[in-house]
């Protein structure tokens, strides 16, 4: 027989032990399909390792596959500290990278330090724009807000694919569904030369740090992690429960739609509609490792990046599915949400039901 | 107009909506049959994936079409498992659960159809289900050809919510279904299982709602793709909550739906060249969203939705 026994607060190296524990158990468990697949499994690790931390550009890779995942991350884990289910980051992405492109590609015109804000605000506002209907339609009529952020992410994705072969098609592409490239005034600067690592990865973590910054000193953050603790014991006490979804909302939004900023215009210069393989969802993955800590975000987005990065390099050696990343963040999710069960409890093996008795 | 009028009395109208409607009547009733134990599935889009791949690659490799049925049943009943492991007696965050459970049996599904099939450059096909020919009842008109150009899953999916509709209402079973999704612990003090209960609830449920994915590779299709569910699942609880969790009118609600996509691709073939085809795609989750708005003011949730049990506690 098992027993939970609830604790109070756990030391901040415990809460990352379990979490970093989750995350290995995790990398354990996919050897059971890597061994399906018929690879050695040492090796197949190996060549993850090598493919994400090998060399400067690995290493780089990984900083850019990391730096979307980053603020997809921080818009679950604002929406999730709230108990407001955003599962739309994915849509959000999308309605940022269109904005992005729509003012980056001649709108308007001028040097950078105008252009290259204005592509971010765009982005931005558009993203939180996206998320305030579903928040809206919550506050107002109590809509679930789980199904319309993710029904919306179709409808979403679908808009960009009319606008890509229609107004905002580019004339010279050939044919193909793509946006005008984005003008070199309004894109992110890169990095380091010869690598693709950009701008928007400095963008990510400032929000990381204003994020953190917002939920621990301010009255609003305050507001935000009564509400998710308990919305009516809040309004009780004289919170703007309302208000504070909205903020919410229009936060997570905007930090969604920063992550399609950073990616049509810090990386691929232009839109198309398989910009994303499915960041807004693997946000969700990192916001949970993380604990939703926006600190933790970061280190969280890593993590997944470097699955994603290590599992493409060697599913190009081997010849393996690249699904493999899909499977192994997927199973990091399960995993870290059954290691919450540690902080949140003791957990006691419990011999005969008397001696439960006994106990008490 | 009259264009509009010729849709709605064709045959072929009817039987298509119909045809679109089976697996979100497999989704929403295994949706509901979770949620009325008290249990949100989010699980339902990775599923759908599941059955969809399971059984349709059980086909692929010679188990018959109604092996095929079964091992996409088994497989959406062992995540359904899983879902109910991590949510009834661990009690975590059904809505994260949820979603891990879709990204991973998505992602397992894409994983082993890639694994089992690394280069095929156009999808194998199978001998999908045929339409039942009944000799005498498929001649009836206008009737005739709407129910009988259906494949013996479209059958299975009326005939399941007839079952659940008696099971729910009809049984002590049923009863005590309804029981823990509203009070689990007056269903306790009754000296039954809540957690049996609810994990029983969640097997099965998730069980059907693999047969709408089965549906998809082994009768609308003949082959398996990536991306193929493309939000059914998703639609399926938006449908659940519109049916206010009862299963006569998840079957109106379901219909509804079908007929609203039947109808809009064929206004589509009228009108299709002054309006995008996005326009045409889109309409699915849009109505989805409007159903929702719909019902929200009204819309009576199971009590115990979304709160997990512990036992002892109260």
């Amino acid at each position: 027989m098992i027993r939970f026994e609830p604790r109070g607060p756990v030391a901040v190296s415990k809460v990352i032990s379990v979490t970093v524990a989750a995350a290995v158990a995790a990398l354990v468990l996919a050897a059971v399909p890597m061994l399906f697949a018929g690879l050695s499994v040492f090796e197949a690790y190996g060549l993850m390792i090598k493919g994400a931390f090998g060399s400067a550009f690995a290493f780089t890779e990984m900083l850019t596959r990391a730096t979307p995942l980053i603020l997809t991350g921080l818009a679950a884990a604002v929406a999730f500290r709230a108990k407001l289910w955003n599962i739309g980051a994915e849509g959000q992405l999308y309605a940022g990278a269109l904005a992005a492109v729509a003012v980056g590609t001649g709108l308007i015109s001028g040097p950078s330090f105008v252009l290259i804000p204005a592509v971010i605000l765009a982005g931005a506002l558009m993203g939180g724009l996206v998320m305030l209907g579903p928040t809206l339609l919550k506050t107002r009529l109590g809509v679930d807000e789980v199904v319309t952020t993710l029904l919306l992410n179709f409808v979403i994705l679908l808009f960009v694919q009319m606008m890509l072969e229609g107004p905002m098609k580019d004339p010279m592409g050939m044919g193909w569904p793509q946006s005008e490239p984005i003008l070199d005034e309004a894109a992110l600067p890169k990095l380091m030369d010869r690598m693709r690592i950009h701008w928007g990865l400095i963008i990510a973590l400032i929000s990381a740090l204003g994020v953190y910054f917002v939920l621990k000193r301010t009255v609003w953050g305050f507001e935000i992690r009564a509400v998710g603790e308990n919305a009516s014991a809040a309004r009780h006490a004289g919170i703007p429960v309302t208000a504070t979804f909205i903020r919410v909302g229009l936060l997570s939004g905007a930090l969604a739609g920063l992550a399609g900023v950073g990616e049509v215009a810090g990386l691929k210069g232009y839109l198309t509609a398989d910009l994303s393989p499915g960041f807004g969802y693997s946000g969700i993955v990192v916001a949970m490792l993380a604990g939703l800590s926006p600190i933790g975000v970061v280190f969280a987005a890593l993590f997944i990046a470097s699955i994603f990065v290590g599992a493409d390099s060697m599913s190009r050696a081997t010849g393996v599915s690249n699904y493999l990343a899909d499977l192994i963040v997927a199973m990091a999710l399960l995993c870290v949400l059954v290691s919450g069960l540690f902080l949140r409890f003791k957990i006691r093996f419990v011999g005969a039901p008397h001696a439960k008795e006994a106990s008490k | 107009m009259i264009e509009i009028l010729d849709i709605l009395v064709s045959e072929n109208f009817w039987a298509a909506s119909l045809r679109i409607a089976t697996p979100l009547i497999f989704g929403v009733i295994g949706a509901l049959i979770c949620e009325r134990a008290g249990v949100l599935n989010l699980g339902i889009e990775g599923i759908f994936t599941a059955g969809a791949m399971a059984g349709w690659m059980a086909v692929w490799l010679g188990a018959g079409l109604w092996g095929g049925v079964l091992v996409a049943a088994l497989a959406g009943g062992l995540f359904g498992l899983l879902h109910a492991i991590l949510t009834v007696p661990l009690g975590l965050s059904q809505h994260v659960s949820g979603i891990g459970v879709t990204l991973f049996a998505t992602s397992l599904s894409y994983f082993i159809y890639r694994t089992a099939l690394p280069d095929v450059s156009s999808p194998p096909r199978i001998e999908a289900f045929q339409p039942l020919d009944i000799p005498t009842l498929s001649d009836l008109p206008f009737i005739g050809p709407a129910l009988f150009q259906q494949t013996s899953l479209t059958f299975l999916a009326l005939i399941l919510v007839l079952a659940t509709s008696y099971v729910l209402y009809r049984t002590p079973l049923g009863l005590a279904i309804q029981a823990v999704g509203d009070n689990p612990s007056a269903v306790e003090s009754q000296g039954l299982s809540v957690y049996a209960l609810r994990m029983g609830a969640v097997v099965v449920g998730s069980s059907i709602m693999a047969l709408g994915g089965a549906f998809l590779t082994m009768s609308a299709f003949d082959a398996f793709f990536f991306g193929m569910v493309n939000g059914r699942g998703w639609i399926c609880i938006a449908l659940t909550v519109f049916a206010s969790w009862r299963p006569g009118k998840a079957l109106i609600g379901a219909l509804l739906f079908g007929a609203f996509d039947a109808f809009q691709v064929r206004l589509q073939t009228e009108v299709g060249s002054f309006i995008p085809g996005q326009v045409f795609l889109m309409m699915p989750y849009i109505l989805s969203i409007i159903a929702l708005i719909v019902v929200a003011r009204k819309a009576d949730y199971p009590r115990a939705l979304l709160v997990p049990y512990f036992r002892g506690q109260r």
